[in-house]
C-alpha cells in the first residue's frame, strides 16, 4: 500500500478510524470489553466533529441492535460494535437484523462467553452467531480488522447481499495492542464506501412500506431462502470487492481466505484470526528445517468456503483445524466446516481437531510446532486434542 | 379474508418487506378476542381518551368524534374500558357481547 500513512495504532483506533471514514449515519452501541474503545473512540471523533454520525447510547446490547435495526430499516448508514455477552444479548436481533435485510457493519471483539466469566479472548462470542444470518469476517491484525470494517461496508450493501456484516479482531491480542497500521485517506474511503441508497426506507413517506411484519408458515420458509441466496452470492462480490479495494490501497487480496506456503506442502494448519501470525512464524521456522509445512486461514467463516478450502487440502497428508471454541457434544465448529468439505471425498488429508486458547489462554509457537509433529505420524488416533490444558 | 396468490421467494421483496402500506388494515386482526369492548354513546363525553390509548387503531373516528369500534381489529385487552373516565364502555365475553350490539 502506498497511499496511506503508517501509523502505530490499537485495534481499537483502526477500527474506530475505519468507522469515522465510512462515516455512518448512525451508531448505536453500549459497551462493553473490550470492545468499548472503539465506540469511546469513535464518540470522541463525533465530538471533535471529525465525522458527523449520530452516536446513540442505550441501555444495552439488545437496545442497541434493535436501534441499528430501525436506523438501518429507516434508510440510514448504520453501525455498531460488541463482544461476548454483549453480543450474546443482542442475538434476538441479530437474526433480525439479517431477515429484514439490514446491511449493518459491526465490530466483534472476540471474548469468551461466560461462564465462567472471563473477559479474554477466545472465538465462542462469534460462533454462537455463525447461524444467526450474518456474513463473518475474521481478521489476523489490526490491518486486516480496518481493511474488512471497510470492505464490509460494500458486501454488506451489495444489491444482491444486502445483510449484516460482523468482523471480528480477537479481544486483548488485537484490540488493546499497539500495531503498525496503514490507513488510507479519508477521502479515499468515502469514494470508496459510496452514498448507501436503501432499496426501501421506510422514511420513503412516497413509499410507504410494511417492515418487520409476522410471517405465517406459508411464507416464513420463502424469505429464509432469499437469505440463502443472498448468502451465497457473498464470495463473488466479496472477491469484486476485494479487487476494487486492492486497485485503492495496493493490496493483494485474492481469494476467501489466505494461503501461507499451502502450494506445496504435506502438513497445513486451519486457523481464525490472530493465531494464524504464530503460526506463520512456526511454518517459516519449520520450513527452514526442510519441513512441508503451511497454513491456512479463513477471512470468510459464513459463508464457508468449502468447495476452494477442499480445492486445496484434497493433496495434503494431513491436516489440523485449531478451533477457539468449543461445540459441547460435538466437534469445533471450524473443524465441522471441514470435515464437511472433506466429506465425499476418497483421497483426502487425515484431519484432526484441536482446541486451544479458550478464555485467552496463551498459545506459544512450540505449541504449534507439536500439532506439526503430531500430523506427521500417520497412527494418530483421531480424537479431540485440548493444546495447554491440564488434563 | 381475500384469498392471495402464494409466490414463489424471488417473487417476493426481500426481508418481508410489504410494499404499499396500510398492511394493518388489510390484515383482519380482531378474530382472536374473548371480550369485547361496548361503547354506550349516551354516556360517551367525547374526551377520546378511548381513541388515545388504544394500542391498535379501533376506534372509529371522524369529526373528532367517537363512532365506534373497528371489531375487525380489536383484540379486547380492554385498555379503553379502564382508562374511560365515565364508564362509557364495558368489556362483555363475546357472545354475550353480541347479542348487546
Amino acid at each position: 500500500m502506498s497511499n496511506g500513512n503508517k501509523e502505530v495504532l490499537t485495534g481499537h483506533q483502526v477500527v474506530a478510524n475505519a468507522m469515522r471514514q465510512v462515516e455512518p449515519d448512525v451508531v448505536a452501541a453500549y459497551p462493553i470489553t473490550p470492545q468499548s474503545e472503539i465506540v469511546e473512540y469513535f464518540s470522541q471523533y463525533v465530538a471533535d466533529g471529525k465525522v458527523d454520525s449520530e452516536v446513540i447510547t442505550v441501555e444495552s446490547e439488545h437496545s442497541a441492535m434493535s436501534a441499528c435495526v430501525g436506523s438501518a430499516a429507516a434508510g440510514a448508514r448504520t453501525m455498531t460494535a460488541t463482544a461476548s455477552q454483549g453480543l450474546a444479548l443482542m442475538m434476538e436481533i441479530v437474526y433480525i437484523a439479517a431477515s429484514m435485510r439490514t446491511p449493518i457493519v459491526m465490530a466483534v471483539a472476540n471474548r469468551a462467553l461466560s461462564g465462567p466469566i472471563n473477559i479474554h479472548c477466545d472465538h465462542s462470542d462469534s460462533m454462537a452467531a455463525r447461524d444467526s444470518g450474518v456474513i463473518q469476517l475474521y481478521g489476523e491484525d489490526a490491518q486486516e480488522a480496518y481493511e474488512f470494517t471497510l470492505m464490509a461496508q460494500r458486501l454488506a450493501e451489495s444489491e444482491d447481499v444486502l445483510l449484516p456484516v460482523m468482523v471480528t479482531l480477537d479481544g486483548f491480542t488485537l484490540t488493546h495492542t499497539a500495531q503498525v497500521a496503514e490507513l488510507l485517506p479519508d477521502r479515499a474511503v468515502s469514494d470508496f464506501v459510496g452514498e448507501y441508497d436503501a432499496r426501501y426506507p421506510l422514511l420513503d413517506v412516497e413509499n410507504p412500506t410494511t417492515q418487520g411484519p409476522f410471517d405465517m408458515p406459508d411464507y416464513y420458509f420463502e424469505h429464509k431462502l432469499q437469505q440463502v441466496d443472498a448468502m451465497d452470492n457473498v464470495p463473488d462480490r466479496f472477491l469484486q470487492v476485494q479487487e476494487e479495494f486492492n486497485d485503492l490501497s495496493g493490496g493483494s487480496y485474492d481469494g476467501l481466505f489466505e494461503t501461507y506456503k499451502m502450494d506445496d506442502a504435506d502438513y497445513a494448519v486451519i486457523i481464525l484470526g490472530s493465531t494464524a501470525g504464530t503460526a506463520k512464524v512456526v511454518v517459516d521456522e519449520l520450513r527452514e528445517e526442510g519441513k512441508k509445512v503451511g497454513l491456512l486461514k479463513p477471512w470468510l467463516f459464513r459463508p464457508f468456503p468449502a468447495e476452494e478450502i477442499k480445492d486445496v487440502l484434497l493433496d495434503k497428508e494431513a491436516v489440523a483445524v485449531l478451533d477457539r471454541s468449543l461445540s459441547f457434544g460435538s466437534s469445533g465448529p471450524l473443524y465441522l466446516e471441514v470435515s464437511s468439505a472433506l466429506s465425499g471425498e476418497d483421497t483426502k488429508p487425515r484431519l484432526y481437531n484441536y482446541t486451544y486458547g479458550l478464555g485467552g489462554r496463551d498459545i506459544k509457537e512450540d505449541q504449534i510446532a507439536e500439532v506439526f509433529e503430531d500430523l506427521e505420524n500417520p497412527d494418530l488416533e483421531d480424537k479431540m486434542r485440548y493444546i495447554g490444558a491440564r488434563q | 379474508m381475500a384469498e392471495f396468490e402464494l409466490k414463489k421467494y424471488d417473487e417476493i421483496p426481500i426481508g418481508g418487506v410489504i410494499t404499499g402500506g396500510a398492511t394493518p388494515e388489510l390484515n383482519k386482526t380482531g378474530d382472536w378476542r374473548s371480550e369485547r369492548p361496548i361503547w354506550d354513546e349516551d354516556t360517551c363525553i367525547q374526551c377520546l381518551q378511548c381513541w388515545v390509548n388504544c394500542p391498535d387503531a379501533s376506534f372509529e373516528i371522524s369529526e373528532e368524534e367517537i363512532q365506534g369500534i373497528d371489531y375487525e381489529h380489536c383484540k379486547g385487552c380492554g385498555i379503553c374500558a379502564e382508562i374511560c373516565p365515565v364508564d362509557a364502555i364495558t368489556m362483555k365475553p363475546e357472545g354475550e357481547g353480541s347479542e348487546d350490539e
